[in-house]
């Protein structure tokens, strides 16, 4: 799954562990999503879309 | 956004006191396993009522230990719980047919050795630790 998390966040000059505060992960998490490694559950990809006012969509597109 | 932050920092502090209970728990299983496995020759000359006492007190604290380790496991975000799952599920395989085959070895006498205990749960402890090193070096 593909995702804007990392121009976002650049966007609004955020660190990954600004952002991870908010999230309420780890940074070593929020750098997982960024980078693709690790895919975020629904519940958190909701919290990230309410963080960054937008819709999941907005956020994370499907590869497949 | 100060409101999502004052969260965000109780979150930390969660996890942080979680783990720090846990570290409690565990020493203090630790210290009675020692106690337990010690006290009998050296403290206590193999009077069985405080050794059975001493056995009782290890049990007690180990359930405690296991049931901090669950409350701290669910204070984790998803992805350092996914690791975390992932090292029990190595651990438990690995400690599964390990100890299957020390024990064959042992009662096939191909060992001179007895099979012991311990030795497994060094096994497990180090394939533990490995397997979240690996997992945590995955994400990254």
């Amino acid at each position: 799954m593909k995702n804007h998390l990392k121009q976002l966040r650049a966007q609004r000059q955020w660190t990954q562990a600004q952002l991870a505060e908010q999230l309420e992960v780890s940074r070593q998490t929020v750098n997982a999503i960024e980078t693709g490694k690790f895919d975020p559950s629904l519940p958190l990809a909701f919290k990230a879309a309410r963080i960054f006012g937008l819709t999941i969509e907005e956020i994370f597109q499907d590869e497949g | 956004m100060m409101n999502e932050n004052s969260n965000a920092n109780a979150w930390q502090r969660k996890v942080a006191s979680s783990a720090s209970n846990l570290a409690r728990w565990t020493l203090g299983w630790v210290l009675t396993m020692a106690l337990a496995t010690f006290g009998p020759p050296w403290l206590w000359n193999d009077h069985k009522l405080w050794t059975l006492g001493a056995i009782a007190l290890n049990t007690l604290l180990g359930i405690g230990m296991v049931l901090a380790n669950i409350k701290h496991l669910k204070t984790l975000d998803e992805m350092q719980q996914r690791i975390q799952l992932e090292a029990m599920g190595i651990t438990l395989g690995v400690g599964l047919v390990v100890g299957m085959s020390y024990s064959n070895l042992d009662i096939s006498n191909v060992i001179a050795i007895d099979a012991e205990i311990s030795v497994l749960v060094i096994i497990m402890g180090l394939t533990f630790l490995t397997a979240t090193l690996l997992g945590a070096k995955r994400y990254k």
